[in-house]
């Protein structure tokens, strides 16, 4: 036997391409070449693979290795590849039978020592190998709680190179660690810690329930940020589909650690306002990794000092917030990443930040405030529902101790939710602020009383069509609140309230 | 290696090794280590059917430094192919067939010789 053959996945965003991995073992000058794109993590992976079988007491080929991963074309990254190369060149070595190899599917970097140690991505890949038949996985100790999600694959942890061989020849298996029990998370943050802002609470709960993005504007200090983190507090847990969906791409990212594997706490991600188009939308040339938009998925994304934003960076956000997925093409290769968060921006009001209740103290010229706040574009505010004015809370809020739990709220969010997803049921959407505008004209406008008003509003140009369907959805989410059938004048107004700054109610 | 006195001997003894197994196959010895400026060529031989062979020998008497095959990098193989068109230049054999080998000689503690032989390295 002086070829071997397996398969194995190449991630391209969340969907995985399979890959052909062929070894010839040959006779000539000891060499090795690796065939097919690799990147530089997977070119290294010579060095790895050769250390590894010599300290696993297996003897490296002193013949030429050519391993070629098929289809040649496509750019192949990272060092998941490390252990089927290894195995597949044991086999065209004849130190392990051709037969060995289709007894799993393998996924691992390999130390020098030769410890298996933990890769990114197995959530997807392990999809992605299960949808093409795959029923038994070999991966890394440290992976296997990720792995163990997918309930309908046998999974086998090992943490050496060698256990692994030993299992191939005589079926001898490690013990699995045992899968640990999600421990329920405790809320860092609880609404209750906000006192005040009891209309802009309000605000955040209509938003939680019908998704719809927000812009918060107001004097340092006033609480902005404070609301914001507590925002994800009220969302509803993800359901479990929906949270292996996240982990899948926080896998990618490698930002895993940081959550638990099957957590259903919406993400919360903040980029800094310094960040870089590529950092918020994903990007990477060999490989493409998920930007902080898809980080947020089914989460929030929320940005400080929005205006401080280079031009150009938040309106990469359009399109994400308008298709709900982001498309990010390479010269070589293109990749999809879902992204559908909520997106929450908070801005001061001018430079100096003291624009704010009776201007006291402000110091920029009227000039340096309208353009502060210019710089939040028009198509990207559009798509901004709900435009919140946060003050500092009065003297008597700040001494009254009477603020409603996060879980409470959640709650009420829940409930219009559950109202919402009732209505769309036979619909592929689940919340307001995804309601297609064709059907907002049609299935799921607002009253005649409401529809008037609208009406009247297009008439003199004082929205745009966009502005329509976006109040539109709004007051929907409004009379989910409230418990109306069906948004009225009333529901209308308060959604234009919210959508042009003015407090709520 | 160099500061070894044995190891020019070992280099002696392996190539002397391969041309014995190589002429008990029936081949014949053109020449044996043709020097010139850029190198040098450990054995010439001519297969039955006139293919002209070089060979590179290299002798070690443990693994302990690697395979021997192994110190032979690409461009010491390059090398050799450039001597090789060399010799068949300065003896009016250019356009006849030839090819490069390379032999891994092992020298057991027990004197005993192990051969990697390997055809048509380049």
């Amino acid at each position: 036997m002086t070829l071997a053959r397996t398969t194995s996945i190449n991630l391209l965003g969340l969907k995985g391409e399979p890959i052909e991995i062929e070894v010839d073992v040959s006779n000539g000058l000891p060499a090795y070449s690796l065939l097919g794109l690799p990147d530089a993590t997977l070119s290294e992976s010579r060095d790895r693979i050769r250390a590894a079988i010599l300290n696993s007491g297996r003897n490296w080929p002193n013949r030429k290795v050519t391993v070629s991963l098929s289809p040649a074309w496509l750019p192949k990254s990272g060092s998941a590849f490390d252990l089927p190369i290894a195995l597949s060149i044991l086999t065209a070595s004849g130190q392990l039978k051709e037969s060995d190899l289709s007894k799993a599917f393998f996924l691992g970097e390999l130390s020098l020592e030769g410890n298996l140690r933990p890769v990114r991505g197995v959530l997807p890949t392990l999809i992605a190998a299960r949808d093409r038949g795959v029923t038994r996985v070999i991966v890394p100790r440290e992976n296997f709680q990720e792995a163990g999600l997918l309930k309908d694959l046998e999974v086998l942890a090992f943490s050496k190179l060698s256990q692994v061989i030993s299992f191939l020849e005589s079926g001898v298996r490690a013990e699995n660690p045992t899968l640990i029990d999600i421990p329920k998370e405790v809320a860092k943050h609880d609404m209750s810690e906000v006192a005040g802002h009891v209309e802009n609470k309000v605000a955040l709960e209509i938003a939680a329930a019908g998704g719809h993005n927000l812009l918060m504007i107001g004097a340092p200090g006033s609480g902005k940020t404070m609301l914001a983190e507590r925002f994800s507090t009220i969302l509803p847990p993800l359901d479990e589909e929906e949270a292996i969906e996240v982990s899948g791409i926080h896998s990618i990212a490698g930002t895993l650690k940081d959550r638990n594997v099957l957590s259903t706490e919406p993400p919360f991600i903040a980029p800094h306002h310094s960040t870089t188009i590529p950092a918020l939308v994903g990007g990477g040339s060999n490989s493409i990794k998920p930007g902080a938009c898809s980080l947020a998925h089914r989460g929030v994304l929320f940005i400080d000092e929005a205006p401080e934003c280079d031009s150009g960076i938040l309106d990469a956000l359009r399109q994400p917030m308008e298709s709900g997925s982001i498309t990010i093409s390479r010269s070589a290769l293109t990749a999809s990443f879902p992204a559908r968060f909520i997106l929450l921006l908070a801005a001061n009001p001018c430079p100096c930040g003291r624009f704010a209740g009776r201007g006291r103290g402000c110091q920029c010229t009227s000039l340096q405030v309208r353009r502060y706040l210019a710089k939040l574009s028009g198509p990207l505010l559009d798509r901004v529902d709900i435009r919140l004015r946060v003050e500092s809370p009065t003297r008597v809020e700040l001494s009254t101790s009477s603020a409603e739990r996060s879980e409470t709220i959640r709650i009420r969010v829940m409930k219009a939710r559950a109202i919402a997803a009732e209505r769309f049921a036979q619909e592929t959407f689940k919340l307001n602020s995804q309601i297609p505008p064709s059907l907002l004209r049609e299935r799921f406008r607002p009253n005649k009383d409401g529809m008037a008003l609208l009406h009247a509003l297009l008439d003199k140009e004082e929205l745009s069509a966009r502005g329509f369907h976006r109040t539109i959805r709004l007051s929907w989410s409004i009379a989910d609140m409230s418990g109306v059938n069906t948004p009225g004048k009333n529901e209308v107004e308060r959604a234009l309230l919210l959508r042009s700054g003015a407090p709520c109610e | 290696m160099a500061k070894n006195p044995n190891a020019a001997k070992l280099g002696e003894v392996g190539e002397e090794f391969v041309a014995n197994s190589l002429t008990t196959r029936g081949m014949r010895v053109l020449d044996r280590n043709w020097r010139i400026k850029e190198g040098e060529i450990d054995l010439v031989v001519a297969d039955r059917e006139g293919t002209i062979i070089f060979i590179e020998v290299k002798t070690r008497s443990s693994i302990s430094h690697g395979d021997p095959l192994e110190s032979i990098s690409n461009e010491k193989a390059f090398r050799i192919q450039r001597l090789a068109l060399a010799w068949l230049a300065t003896h009016q054999r250019l356009g006849s067939r030839y090819r490069i080998d390379v032999a891994g000689i092992l020298v057991a503690r027990s004197g005993e010789f192990l051969m990697d032989y390997r055809e048509g390295v380049l």
